[in-house]
């Protein structure tokens, strides 16, 4: 467990290299910076300055070593390592309104933005004419694209929307792929079907009245690519298996929405938004349920001091309540709400470390090893 | 001819009225009783007037709770919130603070203490289900 603060700024987003030696990350301006971790100490190397607008969305691609970055100027650009340098390459994505995020495919041969215009572009690269070539997903998207992620296949891709809804989109494209095999999502994929659509999250089996549903913060498949997670701004945390019975569990959690997620093993998820502390999920298949599995943050610990009566009486006059504990601060690492977590080692199926920033312009990184066991050892998994 | 088409009593009776999101079981009977309270708030939680668009539905149904609400002792507040499930504490959620947008003499102080409970029990995320949901009770 540890937390290096970069910054006084919110961390907008940010994105790993392959050997999780440096870190890309937008300090909420127009800028990249590149850190690279030198001992205990981080160093900034490089700074990537080319959009007009913050940047809101970086990916690294680990293969093939390039950076796709798109900001609010309804730009893209594609940075790869000439020498020393990094040298961009703009990508004319055709929207009218900011880009919000992006992601590589995982064979990384495109890549998907998702946007306030209302809909989803898959670039790709053209070898004739040498450029980025895009294409549109618009139906049926209602509303800005938050969140974006891949599945193993390098063709469908789950996004999750302003309009409340999840959905899992093809974006297979002839030019540079075969045709997919079937999955449990599906078997016809031609590009841009909807291959699945949460309704509101809990309108099946879970909460009752079904009434409801917020924006859809984070998406992300398992491993396998067989479940779906999303965190909904309703506060509520939902699991869809891809299959003929597409069942969704959802959980009603009692803390504030959850801004991100990420499958650490195929049935447990790490969670984390407004209430600033990553928070663990585990799903159960079997019942298909989701159940809170405790909060992976470890406060610092306060110091107990005994409260005199005269302080008693003041947070009586002022709080109408006599608590020991003024609360003043946080107890969690993270000072403001986190806004993007990422998997450093062990990818989504057996993670070790993983690592959110956020409005705090803080990074955390968690080696969870022991405790994930320990909670594995609690649930059947 | 078989209708009798000259009576227009037909068109006396107000459809809505008997609308099935509308029945709420007839407790204000046992209301006064405090053994019958914890069906009543069950009672009235049950089929809330979610789906429709009829303000007056809903102005009735409000009205109701209140009334269930404010019949609870403070001691008693507690139990009634535990015996809920967590739709049950959502939909509550959202009813005090409906009755909070219309405050009467007494009515803020009980909601208070009902907030209070029903908070320790939902927590902040039945807030937020509150605010987020869009269909309103």
């Amino acid at each position: 467990m540890a937390y290096h603060s970069f910054l006084l700024e919110p961390i907008s987003c940010h994105s790993w290299n392959k050997d999780r030696t440096q870190i890309a990350l937008c300090p909420n301006n127009h800028d990249v910076h590149i850190y690279k971790k030198d001992g205990t100490k981080w160093i900034k190397i490089h700074e990537l300055k080319e959009h007009n607008g913050q940047v809101t969305g970086i990916d690294w691609a680990p293969e093939s070593n390039r950076i796709v970055t798109c900001g609010t100027d309804r730009n893209a650009y594609v940075w790869s390592l000439k020498g020393e340098v990094w040298k961009p390459t703009l990508v004319i994505l055709r929207i009218n309104r900011a880009a919000r995020c992006v992601s590589w495919s995982p064979k990384e041969n495109k890549f998907a933005v998702g946007s306030g215009s209302r809909l989803i572009s898959i670039c790709y690269f053209e070898q004739e004419n040498d450029w980025w070539v895009c294409k549109h997903i618009k139906k049926p998207i209602r509303s800005t694209v938050l969140s974006l992620d891949w599945h193993p296949n390098n063709v469908l891709l789950a996004a999750g929307s302003c309009d409340f809804k999840c959905r899992v989109f093809s974006a297979y494209i002839k030019e540079v792929e075969e045709k997919p095999g079937p999955t449990v999502w599906g078997s016809k994929m031609p590009f841009g079907e909807v291959l699945f659509e949460s309704g509101p999250s809990g309108v099946s089996g879970g909460a009752g009245d079904g009434a409801g549903g917020g924006w859809v913060h984070g998406v992300c498949f398992s491993h396998s690519g067989n479940r779906l997670a999303w965190t909904s701004h309703d506060s509520t945390v939902a699991i869809a298996e891809g299959g003929k019975t597409s069942t969704i569990s959802s959980l009603s959690s009692e803390t504030l929405p959850l801004l991100c997620v990420s499958f650490i093993t195929e049935n447990s998820l790490v969670a984390a938004g407004h209430d600033c502390y990553p928070v663990l999920f585990v799903y159960d298949g079997t019942k298909g349920s989701v159940t809170f599995g405790g909060k992976l943050d470890v406060p610092k610990q306060t110091s107990q001091r005994g409260i005199s009566a005269r302080e008693r009486f003041q947070n009586l006059d002022r709080r109408a309540t006599s608590s020991e504990t003024t609360e003043q601060g946080l107890e969690s690492l993270h000072k403001n709400s986190i806004s993007q977590i990422s998997v450093l080692e062990g990818g989504k199926s057996k993670c070790s470390t993983f690592c959110t920033t956020g409005m705090d312009g803080g990074m955390e990184w968690s080696h969870g090893t022991s405790r994930y066991t320990h909670t594995h050892t609690t649930h059947t998994v | 001819m078989s209708k009798n088409t000259d009576s227009n009593q037909f068109r006396k009776v107000d459809v809505d009225e008997y609308d099935e999101n509308k029945f709420v079981d007839d407790e204000d009977n046992g209301e006064s009783q405090v053994g019958n309270l914890m069906e009543a708030l069950q009672a009235v939680l049950k089929n809330p007037p979610i789906n429709t668009k009829n303000q007056n539905v809903k102005d009735r149904a409000e009205a109701l709770v209140l009334k269930v609400l404010s019949a609870f002792k403070s001691s008693d507040i507690e139990k009634a919130v535990q015996s809920l499930d967590k739709n049950g504490v959502d939909l509550l959620m959202k009813y005090i603070y409906k009755g909070f947008e219309k405050p009467s003499e007494n009515s803020s102080a009980t909601l208070l203490l009902w907030h209070e409970k029903a908070l320790s029990a939902g927590g902040v995320g039945s807030i937020v289900r509150v605010l987020t949901a869009r269909k309103t009770v």
